[in-house]
């Protein structure tokens, strides 16, 4: 039973030895190491703030670059596309221009060929005429010149009518 | 090494003995020098008669495991290895008196009209019984727990100039050793359980928890003192606790305590009774929670050192050991988990004492 009995005697060490050292840790000990810790604490907890806040800005800065680039990117397409629908468009152009313009020409020559030949062909004709003319002129001048020959031609113009 | 050592502790127990011996040596200048050498002759008889005595005697496991529980007036390292602590004695007619223990190394025990009785605990008593004496005797318990004190402000005073000096740098060693027990007990016991308030009450239960601690482990020490297993240190913890808790709570707690909410008017009856007993309760098992755990490992760990010599068999001997150095693991374990523990249940009894909302806690 002795070991249930508290000692008197202990209990008054006890009370003055452990008040003691917790006011001595509590003002010594405790306090500074506390507040080092929270220090710390708040120190890492700052940095990481920081960290934190500076990956949110290099993320901004890099979406915000990544933004201007496919601007830029879509800016560029957009001129080239710009530029060769001009080209394009131009060449058609001028294509079809060329091709009228030629077409024109090639009709132009044909009616200048046409024009040229219809009167190339009624001067052959006139000419052609007009030799004639003095072909047949020339054929009944010397013809009409020998008057038995005519009649005998007569002659036998009407004895073959006869026969028919 | 080891005569180094043996060196050492020789120097330093003649010194602390002179130490200790100053205060009765005043008592009596005159008696000192012949005294001295019929002392030592008497005392080395004694030692030679108790030798033969003890070794007749048959080995008596249940006293020994007392004797080593038990608070002493010296500090016994080994057997016959002594360090005489001082005795001091309160009584109304004498007023304080203070001696070394080692003046009651006679036949009768005797000294100065004083008893030193060794039944199951040592206790000084008066010869003449009519007078009443308070022994605020320096014991083995009172002289380790002083050790302590000493050790966790040297310990932690160093600590903290060191958070003082090198702001800024990273922990290193035992400082970062220290620091994640600090933590552990801010971050996991106290901020939790005392609620936002806690920062009041850190220093109060750090201390405890070291003080505990420290003690628990050094009671594991062989040859030391059974401090936290002694049930004056536990109660005047409990008491503390208790106090810390009562000077805090706040007018919830009381008006819980005579009012408990949602409870009908008759069962008031009941309740009331029950509450009130519950609020002594808590100090109570936590006085007895460490006192017994400490104890109990004690006792166990004694017991098996026991074995060996009941047995005296150079077979059971390793066998025993083997099983009380698996023990020793289990009560450092221990010295851990009850300074942990009363820690603990010290923040629950706090935060709900200052909790502010009323649907407090019970905590039984």
């Amino acid at each position: 039973m002795s070991l249930l009995t508290p000692n008197p005697g202990l209990i008054f060490w006890m009370l003055v030895v452990f008040l003691l050292v917790v006011f001595i840790l509590a003002k010594f000990a405790w306090k500074p190491i506390l507040k080092g810790l929270k220090d710390r604490e708040n120190e890492i907890q700052g940095a990481l703030d920081l960290a934190e806040k500076t990956r949110a800005e290099m993320a901004q800065l890099k979406s915000d670059n990544e933004k201007l680039i496919a601007e830029a990117n879509a800016i560029r397409d957009q001129i080239l596309r710009d530029a060769k629908d001009a080209a394009d468009r131009t060449i058609a152009e001028s294509k079809d221009k060329a091709a009228v313009e030629g077409q024109k020409m090639i009709e132009s020559a044909r009616e200048t060929i046409r024009n040229e030949q219809a009167v190339a062909v009624s001067k052959i004709r006139k000419e052609v005429a007009t030799l004639s003319l003095e072909i047949a002129e020339k054929v009944l001048h010397r013809e009409l010149q020998d008057k038995a020959a005519q009649e005998k031609l007569i002659a036998d113009l009407a004895s073959s009518a006869r026969l028919n | 090494m080891y005569t180094h050592l043996r060196r050492f502790f020789t120097i330093a127990l003649i010194a602390a003995t002179c130490v200790f011996n100053l205060p009765a040596r005043a008592d009596e200048p005159t008696q000192h020098d012949a005294g001295k050498v019929a002392q030592a002759v008497n005392e080395e008889e004694h030692k030679i008669e108790h030798k033969l005595e003890e070794h007749e005697a048959k080995f008596d496991i249940g006293s020994m495991i007392m004797h080593h529980i038990a608070d002493s007036h010296e500090w016994e390292f080994s057997h016959g290895v002594a360090l005489p602590l001082p005795v001091i004695l309160y009584s109304e007619d004498r007023g304080i008196e203070v001696f070394s223990s080692s003046n009651f190394h006679n036949e009768h025990h005797e000294y100065n009209g004083y008893h030193l009785v060794h039944g199951e605990s040592e206790q000084i008593v008066p010869v003449d019984e009519s007078r009443k004496v308070y022994d605020f005797s320096i014991t083995k318990n009172v002289a380790s727990m002083l050790l302590s004190a000493v050790i966790l402000i040297l310990v932690f005073t160093s600590i903290a100039s060191w958070y003082k000096n090198s702001k800024g740098k990273a922990p290193k060693g035992f400082n970062s050793a220290m620091e994640v027990i600090i933590l552990f007990i801010r971050d996991e016991v106290v901020k939790p359980n005392v609620g936002p308030k806690y920062e009041k009450y850190l220093p109060y239960l750090l201390t405890l928890f070291f003080f505990i601690l420290i003690n628990n482990i050094m009671g594991l020490l062989p040859g030391s003192a059974n401090l936290t297993g002694n049930i004056a240190v536990t109660m005047t913890l409990a008491v503390l606790t208790f106090i810390v808790v009562h000077l805090n709570a706040n007018g919830n707690y009381y008006k819980h305590l005579v009012k408990p909410t949602g409870v009908p008017v008759p069962l008031l009856l009941i309740m009331i009774p029950v509450e009130i007993v519950g609020v002594f309760m808590k100090p109570f098992s936590l006085m007895v929670r460490l006192f017994a755990n400490i104890t109990a490992g004690h006792i166990i760990l004694l017991s098996l050192f026991g074995l060996i010599f009941i047995f005296q068999s150079v077979v059971i001997a390793p066998v025993i050991s083997l099983f009380a150095l698996f023990l020793n693991f289990i009560e450092i374990m221990v010295a851990f988990i009850q300074a942990f523990i009363f820690t603990l249940l010290s923040s629950m009894y706090i935060g709900s004492a200052i909790e502010e909302h009323s649907h407090a806690d019970h905590g039984h």
